[in-house]
């Protein structure tokens, strides 16, 4: 009984993945609209939209561990 | 668990087990000195990094071969990322930052020949790295600015009421860095192989093979770009950590 | 069945690999050999290496730029003199026609005016030859006249004298 809810547990903490991919896709889009009204700033701003993209992304890596977690380990 | 699914299925998914630690020689127990698998992968990277970085570059050439342009195209790449975010005065750190970098990448590119181990997929590597980088930070920013680099924590712009709570949000954050730099570098690594082991599993299936084989295929190409990334984003984090410690004015 | 599974996982080892802390020490250990090792390669040799590379390149590609803004230069003194020769033939070439052209209108003009004079001389011998004929003609019409005049009053029985009637022809033909 124990190991289905954690089974539950586990694809409920995946949800925080597709969370993720909207934060990450939220990020790049803005980028992209930015670049494109103001090209010549866009370059200098690449280190920018990865640290963004990477603080967005680390979120649904947690709920990956946790799904991981709740899978393996518990 | 695993076994559940293969009981009922015929199907066999066991994505965790290509990170399993083994000792090359067989043995069972596994101490500080054993030389595993991942110590092997670990060295196939210094091997990798010194290939890249040092027999290519011999000849000093004036017109670069193509492994030597390659060489000095990280160094490039590198060196302006750490000139750009900490400024003239982090160039003391450059080896410290291409060292990781070179490592992180290697070992993630070896990672993803078939059969292969990756480093970098367990927690116990990337912490490491991770706290190297945070205590590195720390004592760095005390050492330069002694007391000043508290102001890190005291946002001066804010409206007096709110700093406290500032404050705490941003020792919080601060301590999370460690956390957050080392999952996301083994969180991203890790789940990449593990999905491709899964739809790996899928394959045993005659009729679904040939859209796992895709999905494996556009996987792959995924995981090639993430390793990529995934290492420049450990390296420009690195760098704006270290651009705290340097110039604490937040 | 799950405490069934559960124990066959367990069994097999624990279920995340990363999550093993009895090898943590194994891998830090060989980690920070590595990390040692990679940075002694690098730091020793590699970035030393690619760094006077780069400079050496540099330096070749500046000498480079020097020697070919140097041929520049001399290209554009080379195009600035062919320019001012070019200038000089034009010019040269506009006083030569300048003078060309006055010569001829000088020949031109002296042509004209001898034409003109000859043509003048012409003119005037025309018009006192028609100044001739008119006075011939005006004489002879005061003959006819007179002479007329006479018959036609000796006609009518009146006896002419010449003088009267000479008077009333020129006083006639006048008015």
């Amino acid at each position: 009984m124990e190991g289905e809810l954690a089974h539950i547990g586990a694809g409920l903490a995946a949800i925080g993945s597709g969370a993720a991919a909207i934060g990450v896709g939220n990020v790049a889009g803005n980028y992209l609209a930015g670049a494109l009204r103001n090209p010549s700033a866009a370059a200098s701003q690449t280190a920018t939209l990865f640290i963004g993209i990477a603080f967005a992304e680390a979120l649904g890596i947690f709920s990956f561990l946790v799904a991981l977690l709740l899978m393996f380990a518990v | 668990m695993a076994d559940d699914a293969a009981k009922s299925g015929g199907l066999e998914f066991h994505p965790m087990d290509q990170f399993n630690i083994k000792d090359v020689f067989g043995g069972a127990e596994i101490s500080w000195y054993t030389i595993t698998n991942a110590s092997v992968w670990m060295g196939l990277a210094i091997v990798a990094v010194v290939a890249l970085m040092v027999l290519t570059t011999s000849k000093r050439a004036i017109v670069p071969s193509r492994g030597q342009s390659v060489a000095e195209l990280a160094y490039g790449f590198v060196y302006k990322m750490v000139e750009d975010v900490t400024g003239k005065d982090g160039l003391v750190f450059f080896p410290y930052i291409m060292t990781l970098f070179m490592f992180i990448v290697c070992a993630n590119f070896l990672g993803l020949i078939p059969g292969s181990f990756t480093p970098t997929s367990h927690f116990a590597v990337t912490v490491v790295l991770a706290m190297a980088v945070f205590l590195t930070v720390t004592i760095l920013g005390f050492v330069k600015n002694g007391a000043k680099f508290l102001g890190l924590f005291w946002v001066a712009s804010a409206p007096l009421a709110l700093r406290p709570v500032l404050a705490i949000i941003e020792i919080i954050s601060y301590f999370v860095r460690p956390v957050s730099h080392s999952i996301r570098l083994a969180g991203n690594v890790m789940a990449g192989h593990a999905v491709i082991k899964v739809f790996a599993g899928f394959a045993a299936i005659a009729v679904v093979s040939p859209v796992a084989i895709l999905g494996i295929t556009a996987m792959y190409a995924l995981e090639i770009l993430v390793s990529f990334i995934q290492a420049y984003v450990f390296t420009i984090l690195t760098c704006v950590y270290l651009k705290d410690a340097l110039h604490p004015s937040h | 069945m799950a405490t069934e599974t559960h124990s066959a996982a367990e069994a097999a080892g624990p279920g995340m690999p990363q999550l093993d802390f009895s090898t943590w020490g194994n891998q830090i250990f060989w980690l920070v050999l590595t990390l040692i090792v990679i940075y002694f390669v690098l730091s020793r040799i590699a970035l030393p290496r690619i760094a006077s590379v780069l400079a050496e390149r540099q330096g070749t590609i500046s000498n480079d730029i020097a020697a070919a803004e140097d041929l520049k230069a001399k290209a554009q003194a080379a195009e600035v003199a062919y320019d001012k020769a070019l200038v000089d033939a034009r010019a040269e070439a506009q006083k030569i026609v300048a003078e060309t052209k006055a010569g001829i209108q000088a020949d031109l003009d002296a042509a004209i005016e001898k034409a003109d004079a000859q043509i003048a001389v012409k003119a005037a011998e025309g018009e006192k030859v028609i100044a001739d004929i008119r006075a011939n003609a005006l004489n002879s019409v005061k003959v006819v006249a007179k002479d007329t005049a006479k018959e036609i009053v000796t006609a009518m029985g009146g006896k002419a004298d010449a003088k009267s009637i000479t008077a009333a022809v020129t006083a006639r033909m006048k008015g």
